[in-house]
């Protein structure tokens, strides 16, 4: 089962910003020390509250980029065009910053070793976020199971983690499919086009093999991504899904 | 409290005219949209407007009797519970004075019933004397779906959520009962001015 | 409007429940179908948060925050 915080106690930390990492033009990684961190499963989130001077607060959910195994607690935020949270933990934090957080939480969209595999896991996006957890711990571990990672991003400038994802391909033997839906360099040689029926009859394992599936990205994404793997005969018992979308009012 | 998130201010911004913001609001340029479910779907030709409950004959419209009803164009400021106001909204629609006209009732409430279940309660005083409207236009436009259209009740003096998205029909009660929102602990009423959240405020 | 997961509300219901609850399965009270808090479809760009059931859509679990308090009434979700 899934890594929580202490039973009945899910309580706001303060956590501090020890290091800013930019990903891409849109997206920063924070890197937190906390004091109380009970450790958690890759795949699960954290919820963020920010609080003005007046008192007015906001609190978004973000997945948690780091494995159980690194040292510290890492949050890869993308900044939302007309967001209220998102600019200001990518344009605004420094070091040295505290961020109230309270988690881990979210075991369902949580994978473990235990839970076996094959392990396919479909991104759009920031969707990214969850699954480089779920890499680093699977690389981390026995590897008994295989992993991919099919990545849909709009732009190559727009695909985070991208050196890492090569080399956790070319050194640690994730199967990884990037495709491109918006422009790609002349000489690309991933995939182009949004995932869909097609594309997946290419790359996910037959429904034979029994692959666990997680998907996560825009809700559009993730809902149209389902609906193809369930035609295409994986069992939906088989797939879990984590919708990012607009929260808050 | 919480310890302040150095130099985090949220999206609000000060006002020219606090005296038209309801205590705890703030003001928002756009038009943010709350939703309780999906957005329903019904084609015109499958719509209707009900009044029925405590009247002595229910009176029905189909769409196309609907938009020939005598309707104003209203700019309103709107408030929502979960605190964002927007000013000087345009509307055009019927008001529910005009719906009532010919409704024979001892009824002092009403419940908004919308597609897909949501339901709201209202005094009647407070849906009547041209304060309240069912709007099939926002801004000069027919109502998008994902803002209540084709049709919503639109009552800007209480909350918005007493503003029913996607409303098909008022049934009028001799008891306020509260509708969704209100059953889970929002205030029956709502006028934001008294600042009406919850239930015994 | 597009829902998201259970897992949108995990924190909410560790706070209710005092346990995480997303892997819980439970049973919709109108249509019977069987599902994971996770699955649950969740609109919470709303006066508080109403989460449905993915097969018939039916309302199963209201979120409400009332003046600090947070009220959940899961009674249409069996099981939980």
């Amino acid at each position: 089962m899934a890594r929580t915080a202490l039973p009945g106690r899910l309580t706001w930390q303060l956590a501090r910003v020890v290091e800013l990492v930019d990903e891409t033009a849109r997206s920063k990684s924070i890197v937190l020390e906390l004091p109380d961190w009970p450790g958690h499963s890759a795949g699960q989130h954290v919820d963020v509250r920010l609080t003005a001077e007046d008192g007015y607060q906001a609190q978004r959910s973000y997945s948690i980029a780091s494995s159980p195994e690194d040292e510290h607690l890492v949050l890869t935020v993308e900044r939302l065009e007309d967001g209220e949270v998102s600019p200001y933990l990518v344009d605004e934090l420094r070091t040295g910053d505290e961020v109230e957080l309270r988690g881990p939480i979210g075991g369902y969209f949580a994978w473990e070793a235990s839970l076996g595999g094959p392990l396919l896991l479909i991104a759009g996006g920031s969707g990214i976020v969850p699954f480089r957890s779920m890499l680093r711990h699977w690389a981390a571990g026995e590897r008994d199971t295989m992993a991919r990672l099919v990545y849909s991003s709009r732009a190559i400038g727009e695909v985070i983690y991208r050196e890492e994802l090569m080399r956790l391909a070319t050194e640690d033997g994730v199967e990884l499919h990037i495709t491109l839906t918006r422009e790609w360099p002349d000489d690309w040689q991933g995939h182009r086009g949004r995932v869909g029926r097609t594309l997946l009859e290419e790359v996910a394992w037959p429904p034979a093999a029994h692959p666990l599936i997680y998907a996560c990205g825009p809700s559009g994404f993730v809902e149209a991504v389902a609906e193809a793997l369930v035609a295409a005969g994986h069992e939906p018992g088989r797939i879990r899904t984590e919708r990012f979308g607009p929260t808050g009012t | 409290m919480s310890p302040i998130s150095r130099g985090f201010t949220g999206r609000r911004r000060p006002v020219a005219d606090p005296g038209r913001v309801p205590p705890g609001q703030y003001v928002t340029d756009d038009f943010p949209v709350l939703s309780a479910g999906p957005t329903p779907h019904t084609p015109l030709d499958e719509w209707s407007f009900t009044i029925n409950g405590a009247v002595e004959g229910p009176v029905s419209w189909r769409w196309e009797e609907f938009i020939a009803l005598p309707a104003e164009t209203i700019t309103v400021d709107i408030h929502c519970v979960t605190k964002w106001s927007k000013l000087d909204t345009s509307w055009r629609g019927v008001s529910v004075d005009t719906l009532l006209a010919d409704v024979e009732t001892e009824a002092d409430y009403l419940t908004a019933s919308s597609d897909g279940g949501y339901t709201t309660n209202l005094a009647l005083e407070d849906a009547t004397d041209g304060r309240a409207w069912v709007a099939y236009e926002y801004g000069g436009e027919p109502l998008h779906p994902e803002h209540g259209g084709p049709a919503r009740l639109l009552v800007p003096h209480l909350y918005f959520w007493k503003s029913a998205k996607w409303v098909r029909g008022l049934t009028l009660t001799p008891d306020d009962e509260p509708g969704f929102w209100e059953t889970y602990g929002y205030h029956n009423r709502g006028d934001p001015w008294l600042e009406q959240r919850y239930q015994g405020d | 409007m597009d829902a998201l997961d259970g897992n949108s509300i995990a924190g909410e219901l560790f706070e209710h429940f005092g346990a995480e609850m997303t892997s819980s399965p439970g049973t919709c009270a109108y249509c019977g179908a069987s599902a994971l808090v996770g699955e649950l479809r969740v609109y919470s760009r709303a006066p508080g948060a109403v989460v449905r059931c993915p097969s018939c859509a039916n309302v199963v679990i209201v979120l409400v925050r009332i003046r600090d308090g947070l009220r959940v009434d899961a009674s249409a979700f069996r099981g939980l």
